[in-house]
């Protein structure tokens, strides 16, 4: 009953400001929930190539290496708009 | 399975001489990035150019690094290297934006612009260059430090021995 008599205190304002916290912050964790799935399959199938083949190992490794990146950037995407809708 | 936890990888850390390129070519292009910030943003915009710059060369670094290190032990350690390793950069890029967001110095808008558009770009900009060499062995670009172009172009005189595998 007290949480309830306290929410029913908060203001308009402190609503829209918890909505902006928690809509932001589900959107980074989101945005990097994605990047985080396509990170583990991409190097669970390189190490499977370099097992499998490990001649070809260095080749794996390079585009492995470049496509992390890349994946990485969604991640970084999902982050710089997460700082700039919440503090820009 | 059991091949991916023992097996490790003695070739060339092509992890590294990939960033390493990234930031040789990084170096003409820095500047370019800080005048156009300045010219846009003023000294702020500048600033936050040049530290999200140096923010997005030493999460390169930093993942090269832990995968060339994580490859010398075994597959399964560099699965777990590259998958921790997202989350840890991430959050290290998360705190060193956090720390700064409130400076005087900066301005959010050309560090985050920054952040974005020059990972992508040196990314681009590597990658051209790794297919070209990866795909077409002849159209390889004249670069004797970039061993990993030529780990598979066997008639090449200046190409390095293949990575070894070690299986203990």
């Amino acid at each position: 009953m007290e949480l309830l008599a306290q929410l029913a205190q908060v203001t308009g304002e402190d609503q829209i400001a918890f909505g902006e916290a928690v809509s932001a912050g589900f959107a980074y964790g989101l945005a990097a929930i994605g990047p985080g799935i396509g990170i583990g399959y991409l190097v669970g199938q390189s190490v499977q190539a370099m097992a499998r083949q490990p001649e070809a190992a260095g080749m794996v490794r390079t585009t492995m290496f470049l496509g992390i990146a890349f994946t990485e950037a969604l991640a970084l995407i999902g982050f710089v708009v997460f700082i700039l809708l919440k503090f820009a | 399975m059991s091949d991916a936890v023992v097996t490790r990888l003695d070739g060339p850390p092509v992890e590294q001489e990939i960033a390493m390129d990234m930031v040789k070519r990084s170096l003409p292009v820095f500047p370019v990035v800080v005048l156009l910030a300045l010219a846009i943003w003023g000294w702020k915009g500048a600033a936050s150019a040049g530290y999200g710059f140096g923010l997005v060369i030493l999460n390169f670094l930093v993942a090269a690094a832990m995968l060339a290190w994580a490859a010398r032990i075994s597959l399964g350690m560099l699965m777990g290297a590259a998958l921790f390793g997202f989350l840890l950069r991430l959050g290290l890029i998360s705190i060193a934006v956090f720390v700064v967001k409130d400076a005087a110095w900066v301005e959010l808008v050309p560090l985050c612009l920054t952040l974005v558009i020059t990972h992508l770009g040196l990314l681009a900009w590597e990658t051209r260059y790794v297919s070209a060499s990866l795909a077409f062995p002849g159209l390889k670009p004249d670069h004797k430090s970039s061993t990993y172009t030529s780990v598979y172009d066997d008639d090449d005189s200046d190409s390095t021995t293949p990575p070894e595998v070690t299986h203990p």
